[in-house]
């Protein structure tokens, strides 16, 4: 069954990075806001149709929350 | 001076439309394989026997049918979420051709007889670096975009991506490592009960990185997008990403109960089995109480309907795993069509049902056009709904007969139904040899 352990080291390796990844993206304060992301997400701020005509105005934006 | 930027559309409409082009296809090999099974005289030569379109049904669902619709999901959100157009154009046209390709030369070797025998992993070995490849060229474009990000939060759908890649990635290298003996086959590197570790330690976290985590990913983008409200925790929307994270790689044991596998792998795979329990069902509710106060709309809307019945069984599969993971349940079902049914509920329920409800809210934005036609979509939902029920319900019935037919034997210790196909309704002949022997 040595095989185990290969996958043992295997799982534990992508773990770890997993673990590192965690930690670090606490202290960075990633989920230090644990709210807005959820609302914001919500609301596509659409770029430009093109880059010749200028980004659609904040009302404008609110009120077709749907982009192309 | 105000940055100017558009999204990549292109590749979301590319991935979107071979996504339904192989799930055509890919569900139309899964109905002839499952009328093969009752009506054997529909195996017409080598190519199309069962043993060669069962490996094609799976790769095209899994890899064409849900592996492009991931994608398209991916490539739509991701730029949203980070508010960045793709990290490159190029990479995205690679991805994508290369992953057709690999697809097309899925679909020729599968009926030729080229495989490696190992489930979800069928392929031989010259498609296994090009899958290496893709999955590569798709990691970079991904990672590159999340570099160049405009918004400092990764949401919580992009960590599902993240860990789909990383994960899928690992796994598919480790298993597939073999001996080449010619252009068309290889053998495993692993030997005995040690390859069947390692190919199930892969099977099953395929199934989690590639047909749940993803899915999780799309979840918490497409369902509060089309509820058009954030989701019911964003708190616990994390907890179930790392919980989940830190113990599905352990869970693949499950698949090898009762094997030569030492005692104590068995039981590890059981508990974690069992764990996974807690966040995943949080997760279904997490999905199910977003639209909490929207029910009115969910009857309404064929996009919302199909998330429901998706995250329903979502919540479904995930508590009868844990219970096959259980010896004493696993000794029933196992080898049985019990095995199927849960596959589809997870496959067709979970993974199809986010796919459609996801394509319908999709398209119409994609193309700035509507629905042809809502009454279709909800005879579409409906259809769906009542094929599910159809597919699984009979098939619990099914695999508990099996089981007692199987644990039967005659006076002389014989078994009392060998050939289990031969008392299938539609095999006459092989009923009639069956009586016949005993
Ligand atoms: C019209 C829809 C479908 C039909 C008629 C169908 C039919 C079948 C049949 C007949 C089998 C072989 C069962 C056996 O060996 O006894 C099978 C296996 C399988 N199907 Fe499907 N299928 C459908 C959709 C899907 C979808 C959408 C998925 C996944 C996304 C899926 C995933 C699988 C998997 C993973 C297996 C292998 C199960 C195992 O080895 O335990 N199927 N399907
Ligand atoms: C916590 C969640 C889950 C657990 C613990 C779990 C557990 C299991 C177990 C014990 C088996 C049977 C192994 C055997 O006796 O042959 C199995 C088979 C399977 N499950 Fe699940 N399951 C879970 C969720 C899911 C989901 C959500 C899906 C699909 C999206 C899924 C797809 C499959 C497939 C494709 C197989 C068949 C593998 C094969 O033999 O080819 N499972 N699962």
């Amino acid at each position: 069954m040595s095989v185990i352990f290969l996958l043992i080291a295997a799982s534990t390796l992508v773990a770890a990075v997993f673990l590192a990844a965690f930690i670090r993206a606490v202290r960075s304060g990633q989920y230090d806001d644990d709210r807005s992301p959820a609302v914001r997400m919500l609301h596509d701020h659409p770029p430009a149709p093109n880059s010749l005509t200028p980004n659609p105005s904040p009302k404008e934006r609110g009120a077709n929350p749907s982009d192309q | 001076m105000i940055e100017r930027f558009q999204y990549d559309n292109r590749i979301v409409k590319n991935f979107l439309f071979v996504t339904i082009m192989w799930g055509v296809v890919g569900m139309l090999v899964g109905l002839t394989a499952a009328i093969q099974l009752v009506v054997p005289s529909w195996n017409f030569a080598d190519w199309g026997s069962f043993g060669r379109l069962r490996p094609l049904h799976t790769n095209a669902v899994i890899f064409a049918f849900v592996g492009n619709a991931i994608f398209a999901g991916a490539y739509y959100s991701l730029q949203r979420l980070l508010k960045a157009r793709m990290y490159s154009d190029m990479l995205g046209k690679i991805h994508f051709w290369g992953w057709q390709l690999i697809i097309v030369s899925a679909v020729i070797t599968l009926p030729l007889g080229m495989t490696t025998g190992k489930e979800y992993a069928e392929l031989e070995w010259p498609i296994d670096i090009a899958i290496t490849l893709i999955w590569v060229v798709f990691g970079i474009n991904m990672m590159g975009t999340i570099i160049k990000r405009r918004e400092r939060h990764l949401y919580v759908a992009i960590w599902f991506y993240i860990a789909t890649w990383v994960t899928v990635a690992m796994l598919h290298i480790v298993n597939s490592i073999e001996l080449p003996i010619s252009m068309t086959k290889s053998y495993s590197w692993y030997a005995g009960v040690q390859d069947a570790l390692v190919q199930w330690w892969y099977g099953h976290n395929a199934v989690a990185f590639f047909l749940t985590t993803p899915f999780l990913g799309l979840m918490y983008y497409f369902l509060p997008k089309a509820a058009n409200r954030p989701v019911y925790s964003y708190k616990l929307s994390i907890i179930h990403f790392w919980s989940l994270i830190f113990l599905y790689i352990w869970a693949g044991p499950h698949h090898l109960l009762y094997s030569a596998l030492p005692e104590w792998a068995q039981s590890l795979g059981t508990v974690f089995s069992i764990m996974l329990i807690a966040p995943s069902w949080g997760g279904m509710l997490n999905g199910l109480l977003t639209l909490r106060g929207a029910w009115d709309r969910v009857r309404e809307d064929p996009v919302l309907k199909f998330f429901v019945v998706a995250v329903t069984c979502y919540g479904m599969a995930t508590l009868e795993g844990p219970l096959l993971s259980l010896k004493s349940i696993n000794a029933i079902a196992h080898f049985t069509d019990w095995i199927i049914a849960h596959v589809h509920i997870g496959g067709i329920g979970w993974n199809g049902f986010m796919i459609f409800g996801m394509v319908y809210w999709l398209v119409p934005r994609m193309y700035g056009t509507k629905l042809h036609s809502v009454k279709l979509a909800n005879a579409h939902f409906w259809l769906g709904t009542l094929g599910i029920i159809l597919y699984a319900v009979p098939l619990y019935f099914a695999g508990f007969f099996q089981s007692l037919m199987w644990k039967q034997f005659t006076p002389d210790g014989f078994l009392m139904y060998p050939n289990f196909l031969g008392h299938t309704a539609g095999d006459q002949d092989g009923l009639r040899t069956a009586r016949y022997r005993r």
